[in-house]
This record gives structure tokens, C-alpha cells and sequence, in this order.
């Protein structure tokens, strides 16, 4: 009898593993293909998202285009990731003025092939591609759609708000 | 009603498998193969396309981005992000790389990759350091053809 109370506790186990595996699972194709929460804090997107922190919800499935919200890996770190918008797509003359409220000096820069040229809303205040250039599509991890919280702050993601 | 119940079956446990097969590949290794002679001796010693190296891919560096000097990583090319390559990693970021011309140095969360065939491979040479983001795995050893099963050093 003592043999089937282990067999009966390693069945368990068994399907308790097989049930862990399968939830991690979905929820690795979900968050990896589908759409992930993201949380985004800093000045650089005022006004669209609010300074001390939102949870934003950004999707996979489509390929950013010019004035999508975007949630992407840093090029300065791969472990970070900042949120910005898509100013200009590969090909697009973008001029940007070097230093906001310092001087009125600025730059034109033609986005290489394979890159997008991202810039915060709230440009006074923003590290994005004026510093760090251009990013590769491939850094890019998906596309904002909702704020989800705080809940005051519900609303879907659009085009930038003329300040 | 027997064959419908059957089909369902199948078909869950085709699907639970599925995802979970992906999960596997996604965050623990997969297996690869290579194309052109750009890692040439290392890999595809012989331009032959039936006798294509496969390697094993692992996925566990992307945790952390930490590499070291002389990894083997698959990347996506920063100019087409659908496509991968497979290359070592020269320079890591801080580190300065003497090109063809002039020194540069790496800037911070990129790095420099170059294929061992220096003559016939694409790399940090032509398009610049790469962003670690763009990383997707780091190659481990080759799984086949059976008589190059190795570790990559």
C-alpha cells in the first residue's frame, strides 16, 4: 500500500508540472505575440502619458507606422524600455532642433533603411532619437493602444494633443 | 459523434504542445541552421549547401544581455530585421575597434560583430556596432551533421 500513496503523489506532481507548464506557456505566446502591460514613467511623453507612471497595453501583431506610440529597447541598454512616438519611418527627412529652449540650431536627418526615428511628446524632456539616433525595427517590442491605469487615466492611445 | 471527439483531442493536444514547444524555443534553446560561409572554418567549413551546419541556439543570455568577447550570437540584421545572422562578438561596449580606416569606439549597449571569414562576411565592418537588443541567442555547439558535433568556443 505504501507503493500507490507514491504513485498516487508523483501523479499529482505530474499534473500539477504538466498544468504550470501549460499556463506559463500561454502566457509566454500571449505576451510575446499577442499584446503585453508595459509601465511607463517620465516626463517625456506629457501629454500623453503622465509623468509619475502608466500602465500602458501595447500590441505585437502590427508594424508601427508614423505617429504610433511605441514601446522599444533602448540602443543605450537593452534592458530598458523606453516609450516614444514614431516620428519618422525609413526614408523620411526629419528635422529636429538639437537643443529645445537653448538655441534654435537644428539638424535633418534622413531615416536609414530598416529604422524608425522616435521622439517624446514632450520634447524638452525627452532622451530619444535625437540622442541616441535611429532604431532598428528590431528593437522595437510593440505598439501602445490603452492606458489601463490609473483607472482616471483610462482612454486609448492617439495622435499627440497640439500643446 | 466518436470521431469528432477524437479530432478535438488531437487537435488540444496538438495546440497545448504547440505553445508549449514555442515556449521552449523562445526561452530556452533551439536549433538553427546556418547559412553561407561568413563563420567559415568554424562553421560551414564547406560551401555545400547539404552538408549545413545546425547549431544549438540558447536563449538564457537574453535575461541579462551579458556577453563576453568571442560569443557566437544570431541577430537580426539592422537593416532588414527579418533576417538573422550569425556572427561573434568582437567588441563589447566601452571597447575601441580598429576598422579600416580609423578607431572607433563602441558605444554603450552595442556591440561589434565579425564573422571569422573575414573575406566573405557582412558585419560590423559594413553596417556599424549593433545594439545588444537586436541579439537573439547565443550559439552554443553544432548538433549537426553528426561528425562536427561540438562545442563552439
Amino acid at each position: 500500500m505504501a507503493s500507490s500513496f507514491w504513485n498516487i503523489a508523483y501523479q499529482q506532481a505530474m499534473r500539477s508540472g504538466v498544468f504550470v507548464a501549460k499556463v506559463y506557456s500561454f502566457l509566454h505566446v500571449t505576451t510575446n505575440y499577442l499584446a503585453f502591460p508595459a509601465y511607463a514613467f517620465g516626463p517625456s511623453m506629457i501629454p500623453t502619458l503622465h509623468p509619475s507612471g502608466n500602465v500602458v497595453l501595447a500590441e505585437r501583431i502590427s508594424k508601427p507606422s508614423r505617429g504610433d506610440v511605441v514601446v522599444f529597447q533602448s540602443p543605450e541598454d537593452p534592458n530598458k524600455l523606453p516609450t516614444k512616438r514614431v516620428v519618422g519611418l525609413e526614408g523620411d527627412s526629419v528635422s529636429f532642433v538639437v537643443g529645445p529652449g537653448k538655441n534654435d540650431e537644428s539638424r535633418t536627418i534622413v531615416v536609414p533603411k530598416g529604422h524608425v526615428w522616435v521622439e517624446g511628446d514632450y520634447i524638452q524632456n525627452s532622451r530619444d532619437s535625437r540622442i541616441f539616433g535611429p532604431v532598428p525595427y528590431g528593437l522595437i517590442q510593440g505598439r501602445v493602444l490603452w492606458r489601463v491605469w490609473p483607472f482616471q487615466d483610462f482612454g486609448p492611445i492617439g495622435p499627440p494633443t497640439t500643446t | 459523434m466518436g470521431i469528432q471527439n477524437l479530432l478535438w483531442q488531437v487537435t488540444k493536444k496538438a495546440f497545448t504542445g504547440g505553445i508549449i514547444g514555442v515556449t521552449i524555443s523562445d526561452r530556452c534553446c533551439s536549433v538553427v541552421p546556418v547559412r553561407g560561409d561568413s563563420m567559415s572554418p568554424t562553421l560551414n567549413p564547406q560551401r555545400n549547401s547539404y552538408l549545413d551546419d545546425y547549431v544549438l541556439v540558447e536563449k538564457f543570455c537574453l535575461q541579462d544581455y551579458k556577453f563576453v568577447r568571442g560569443d557566437v550570437v544570431v541577430f537580426s540584421s539592422p537593416t532588414h530585421f527579418k533576417d538573422k545572422y550569425i556572427k561573434r562578438i568582437v567588441g563589447l561596449p566601452g571597447e575601441w575597434i580598429s576598422s579600416s580606416r580609423d578607431v572607433i569606439r563602441v558605444p554603450e549597449g552595442h556591440c561589434w560583430v565579425e564573422g571569422d571569414n573575414k573575406a566573405s562576411s557582412l558585419d560590423s565592418r559594413t553596417f556599424g556596432p549593433i545594439p545588444l537588443g537586436l541579439i537573439r541567442g547565443r550559439v552554443t555547439s553544432v548538433v549537426w551533421p553528426p561528425q562536427r558535433v561540438s562545442k563552439i568556443s
